[in-house]
């Protein structure tokens, strides 16, 4: 099995030498191998959304290493690594141009990480394509493909954006609470479409949840963040037959602290 | 109203609109507003100016007009994305910078093209009358405009712009250098306003320094009033109603002239115009608030009648 990604000693403090100034990642060490699948948990500020955004070179870290696939992306502006990396956000949003056409969307992140020329921008047989993957979605939007992105709703729009990060199938695929701002019902519908095509693509994926028992429920393995730390990591044989009880003692043990003082993680 | 009139303020919009088509790049599509149009549209009457009377080919002139045109936008784009400097303040130093530029180019604050070949006497020289030539430039150059913006906004490229105006940080994370694309807009935009400025000059018969005191108010203006008559629904849509729009920008102050108003009140004009247009959303929003209401209490009317009725 190859390896994926490693992040060594990576270090990011944001707004150095102020009053601010906050670590937000503490010499994290983190790989993850082929086909893994990381449900990544934490309380407010722990971490989860940065070291995400390291990864994806949003920012620069202040020391250590990033590798993904073999390539040091370290140094690599956010657009360059955009080839090894598929993203879905919390905020619907920020996924899709909102102006554009659900099809013009899918055409532009069909060339992720590609040179953009004077070409059209999208063709016949890509809107084919297009079709049956949207088909698979069985939301009707197979039939809306010019419609504005912009009119799509929450759910729908996460479902496009889902497929616009997987479509090239990326090294990484990240995912920051891309459920949290769903209802229940179309929070799990998303999250199960996620788990089909990670493992129908067999792609490496990082997913931050503020939700126990889907960090439970998904994915081969487990990470707990804290204080900019990785408190915990589980892997295949622990996580199997993990109730949220045994999360929250293993956090307690590891942080030191009461984890009823975090709310939110026991949501 | 004389017919004469509205066919004057006709020709005008359509060589406006080639501004309009340009603040149509900056602001609808790269949503940045710039004021390097204020100084880029005197700098193309400057550069055609300049070249026209030292001899140059017309269309060569124009040609170099918007190409210098394009450098101004480039270096708005590189104070904004390259010295991160606000969109508002970068379009600011460009166009005060553009101000001494335009003065060296032209030498002094006014060229007066008198008995010089232009696009215009192009046109005439094939026998066509005065009137309908300036309407032929006008219509001709439009057209190759938006034929090209129609094209390029459909490529790859084209979609990459679009998308960095839209939402930047999606485009960035599709592998796109969204900076790159804020310099290519800029150019893009700023190249057809000098384009528009360098066709205006033949026009009007002269070159002036203080030319582009209020273009960005009349590009916006031409811009919204356009989208809000005409419609979106497509690129090939938006852009002709960014040239309707320009046309009756132009008739809406011909009249008004027409019926009195002093010429130095325009500009006066022009800021109400568009204040009125950029508030018409939130009117819009207010009508149909206002019209649902009244809707349902009808609709709840007539449920209670049809009970009664019952
Ligand atoms: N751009 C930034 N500038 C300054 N501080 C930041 C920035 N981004 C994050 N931080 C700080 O870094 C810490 C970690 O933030 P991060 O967003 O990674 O937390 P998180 O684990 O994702 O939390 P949440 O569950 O609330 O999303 C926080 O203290 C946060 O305030
Ligand atoms: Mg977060």
């Amino acid at each position: 099995m190859s390896r994926m990604l490693d992040m060594i000693n990576v270090r990011k403090i944001f707004s150095k030498g102020t009053a601010n100034e906050k670590m937000a990642l503490d010499r994290v060490n983190f790989s993850m191998d082929e086909a893994d699948f990381v449900t990544v948990i934490g309380g407010n500020g722990a971490g989860k959304s940065t070291i995400l955004n390291a990864i994806a070179g949003l920012f620069f870290v202040d020391s250590g290493k990033i590798i993904i696939d073999g390539h040091d992306v370290t140094k690599l502006p956010e657009h360059k690594r955009a080839k090894y990396i598929g993203r879905v956000f919390q905020d619907p949003r920020m996924g899709t141009a909102t102006n554009m056409s659900i099809e013009e969307n899918l055409a532009m992140a069909l060339r992720r990480g590609q040179k953009r020329g004077l070409k059209k921008g999208i063709t016949h047989d890509e809107k084919d394509k297009f079709r049956t993957y949207l088909e698979e979605l069985d939301l009707g939007l197979e039939n809306r493909m010019s419609e504005k992105a912009g009119l799509l709703s929450g759910g729908q729009r996460q479902a496009v954006t889902l497929i616009m990060a997987t479509m090239t199938k990326p090294k990484l695929l990240l995912l920051d609470e891309h459920t949290a701002a769903l209802d229940p019902k179309t929070a799990k519908k998303v999250l199960d479409l996620t788990r089909k095509i990670v493992a129908e693509d067999k792609l490496t994926a990082l997913m931050v949840t503020h939700n126990m028992r889907d960090a439970i429920k998904y994915g081969n393995r487990l990470m707990m963040m804290h204080n900019g730390n990785v408190l915990l990591d589980l892997k295949e044989e622990k996580k199997k037959n993990l109730e949220v009880g045994d999360l929250l003692m293993m956090f307690e043990k590891a942080s030191g602290q009461d984890m009823s003082n975090d709310r939110v993680l026991l949501s | 109203m004389k017919l004469s009139i509205i066919i004057g303020a006709f020709s005008q919009g359509l060589m406006w609109s080639i501004l309009a088509l340009g603040v149509f790049i900056t602001y609808k599509i790269l949503d940045f507003a710039d004021l390097t149009t204020e100084g880029a549209y005197p700098l193309g009457a400057a550069v055609a100016a300049s070249g026209i009377i030292a001899g140059m080919n017309p269309f060569l002139a124009t040609f170099l007009a918007m190409i210098c045109g394009m450098a101004a936008g480039f270096v708005t784009g590189f104070l904004n994305t390259k010295l991160k400097i606000p969109p508002l303040l970068s379009g600011i130093l460009a166009m005060t910078g553009l101000y001494s530029v335009n003065l060296r180019i032209m030498g002094k604050a006014n060229i007066p093209l008198l008995k010089v070949s232009t696009l215009i006497t192009f046109v005439t020289g094939l026998g066509i009358k005065n009137n309908i030539a300036v309407i032929i430039v006008g219509l001709v150059s439009v057209s190759i405009v938006i034929a090209i913006l129609t094209w390029f906004l459909s490529t790859e490229k084209g979609y990459a712009l679009r998308a960095t105006g839209d939402n930047m940080s999606m485009i960035r994370a599709l592998g796109v250098n969204t900076n790159g694309m804020v310099i290519l807009g800029l150019s893009i935009g700023n190249g057809l306003v000098s384009l528009s400025g360098g066709i205006m000059a033949q026009y009007n018969g002269y070159a002036d320094i203080g030319m582009g005191t209020g273009t960005i108010v009349i590009g916006l203006a031409s811009v919204i009033i356009g989208e809000v008559l005409f419609g979106s629904s497509s690129i090939l849509r938006s852009l002709i109603s960014v040239v309707f729009g320009s046309i009756i920008y132009r008739i809406i102050i011909a009249v008004v002239l027409a019926k009195g108003l002093v010429p130095t009140d325009v500009k006066l004009l022009s800021s109400v115009l568009l204040a009125v247009c950029l508030s018409l959303p939130l009117f819009k929003e207010k009508i149909s608030a206002l019209t649902d209401t009244l809707h349902s209490a009808k609709k709840v009317k007539a449920r209670k009648a049809g009970e009664q009725n019952a």
